[in-house]
């Protein structure tokens, strides 16, 4: 049985760089409301989320950098219950824009 | 942006294939259509694997061979079932299917969509992209009678809404039209577009000419959750995904770029995409809930269509035929109730669903309406168990050290009794049944 944590694997970052996006500085289309401590299903997005954009600060509080966003909508789902994440479009015309799709 | 003065006959939330479908045969036929699309082009937005199947468009656009960007046509159909570092596999080729007028084809979105969307604007719909729907407007009886959007400070009116807003559906979903989607009735596929020359992919895949080969694969490579892998040929280029159904993602912690990392490095894909240059990397739901997630999908002023009706067949991977035969019908009944000048009442509406009902689309759904809870719940054999035994079926059998035919036959039974137990494997051969007919 191999692992799957020991496949050679390129970063998500990495793989972001390929794609193009029109970024609406200053206005993130995705915001995770202020808590103390996040839910399992928060918890999760961070290793979920397919672009990477949730992390884990030092205080133990999860947060999203939605710069990167491929806007799936897989956050807003998981969450859906807790109500945790404010999730909208980007303003049209911005966020990713595929080229092959 | 101008405002509009004069109701629109009919105003399509969305440009995908499900809008673009509904779009242009409402048009086509003299209708006053407003289309939105909150991309930059038709395309920008939408994830794909992505096969067309001719069949769907050729009853909107018959000549549209001749002018769509379309990659290959698929000559071979690959089925593997895989394990860590094996696969085993129906293949179906013909020649049969390198025919004047193919029926499958490889294609890449966001080009193919930018070009139904010309078709959609020269059959005489005002298209608005990088415009944003943000909310339905209704009146006092609860009636949708326009939208409104991120760039016109006033509402846009119109007689009909049509919801072509993909799996999303913010705009259904927040006017309380339709319930939210549910973590267990959607996946969540990654995918990759992986660029070779032409010749390389036609070498190593044995095709020539614009022949196209598809794989679709199950097993161990998504980890016990339920899912699929996908490699699909186009012209200069290969997509590859897979995905999981996002309440299985949740319960691990596995990242889908992990996922989709180690199937790439599966023994049996590796080879395929050698030396190749990843250009894209891009993420999407997909609705997997079948016939019993289908929402409410008409009311008094509106009509769902595509995705966001969860108008996909998850057993044989369609979707965008659906998508724009939902479209297209939805065209024809509010074409229908134009001519006659009737209003477009929920029970008028209701005439999309009883035309559904006769067509392909809500027949596959129905028949298979008891298939994605039972992969879903019995995932550990699906997508974990039978892949492996199989595998280890293949291996001792293909194998040959001395060891004589019956001894073989004999440990091969007995694997497969010991890991699943008899009555294990007949019940669930008895479910599938059950579920298949």
């Amino acid at each position: 049985m191999s692992d799957v944590m020991a496949a050679p694997r390129a970063k998500v970052e990495e793989k972001l760089f390929q794609n193009r996006y029109l970024v609406d500085a200053g206005r993130p289309h995705i915001k995770v409301k202020p808590h103390t401590t996040p839910s399992a299903s928060l918890m999760s997005m961070v290793t979920l989320c397919p672009a990477g954009c949730y992390s884990q600060t030092e205080g133990g509080q999860v947060e999203v950098a939605a710069d990167g966003c491929l806007e799936c909508g897989t956050c807003r789902i998981v969450t859906r219950k807790t109500g945790e994440v404010e999730w909208n479009y980007p303003r049209g015309g911005f966020g990713v824009l595929y080229k092959f799709g | 942006m101008g405002e509009f003065n004069k109701p629109f006959d009919a105003i399509v939330v969305g440009a995908g294939p499900s809008g673009n479908a509904c779009a242009y045969m409402m048009a086509k036929e003299g209708l006053n259509v407003l289309q939105i699309e909150r991309g930059e082009y038709a395309g920008s937005k939408n994830v794909q694997g992505a096969i067309l199947y001719a069949d769907a468009l050729e009853k909107i656009i018959p000549e549209f061979r001749d002018e769509a960007p379309l990659e290959r046509h698929v000559i071979e159909q690959r089925m593997w079932m895989m394990d860590d570092k094996s696969h085993s596999g129906m293949h179906y080729r013909s020649d049969d299917f390198n025919e004047e007028k193919p029926n499958r084809y490889t294609i890449l979105r966001a080009q193919f969509d930018k070009w139904f969307s010309s078709k959609v604007k020269e059959a005489g719909a005002l298209v608005l992209y990088e415009t944003t729907v943000t909310e339905l407007v209704k009146d006092l009886s609860g009636k949708v009678i326009g939208v409104r959007t991120d760039r016109q400070g006033s509402p846009i009116m119109a007689n009909v809404v049509i919801l072509a807003e993909g799996v999303n559906g913010l705009v259904g979903q927040r006017s309380g039209l339709r319930n939210e989607v549910s973590p267990d009735s959607v996946a969540l596929a990654v995918k990759e577009m992986h660029f070779l020359p032409r010749e390389t992919i036609e070498a190593r895949f044995n095709l020539s000419g614009n022949e196209g080969v598809v794989i679709e694969a199950m097993g161990t490579i998504t980890k016990g959750m339920t899912g699929t892998g996908f490699l699909y040929t186009n012209e200069e280029s290969i997509s590859v995904g897979i995905g999981c159904i996002v309440s299985d993602f949740a319960e691990t912690n596995v990242t889908p770029n992990e996922l989709l990392e180690a199937f790439k490095n599966h023994p049996s894909i590796k080879p395929l995409l050698a030396d190749s240059e990843c250009k894209e990397y891009a993420a999407h739901l997909i609705p997997e809930g079948g016939y019993k997630a289908i929402p409410q999908l008409t009311g008094a002023g509106w009509i769902v269509v595509g995705d966001a009706g969860q108008f996909v067949n998850a057993v044989h991977r369609e979707g965008s035929n659906l998508a724009m035969t939902t479209g297209r019908i939805a065209a024809e009944t509010v074409v229908s109730l134009t001519r006659k000048r009737e209003e477009m009442t929920a029970a008028n509406l209701a005439e999309y669903e009883k035309r559904l009902g006769q067509s392909f689309v809500m027949k596959d759904l129905k028949k298979y309406k008891g298939i994605p809870e039972l992969l879903h719940k019995n995932k550990g054999n699906f997508f974990g168990t039978y892949p492996k035994l199989i595998s280890s079926a293949m291996q001792t059998w293909f194998r040959v050290d001395g060891i004589d035919k019956i001894s073989k036959e004999k440990a091969i039974f007995r694997n497969f009794r010991e890991t699943r137990t008899l009555w294990g494997m007949m019940g669930d051969a008895f479910k599938m049944v059950r579920a298949w007919r």
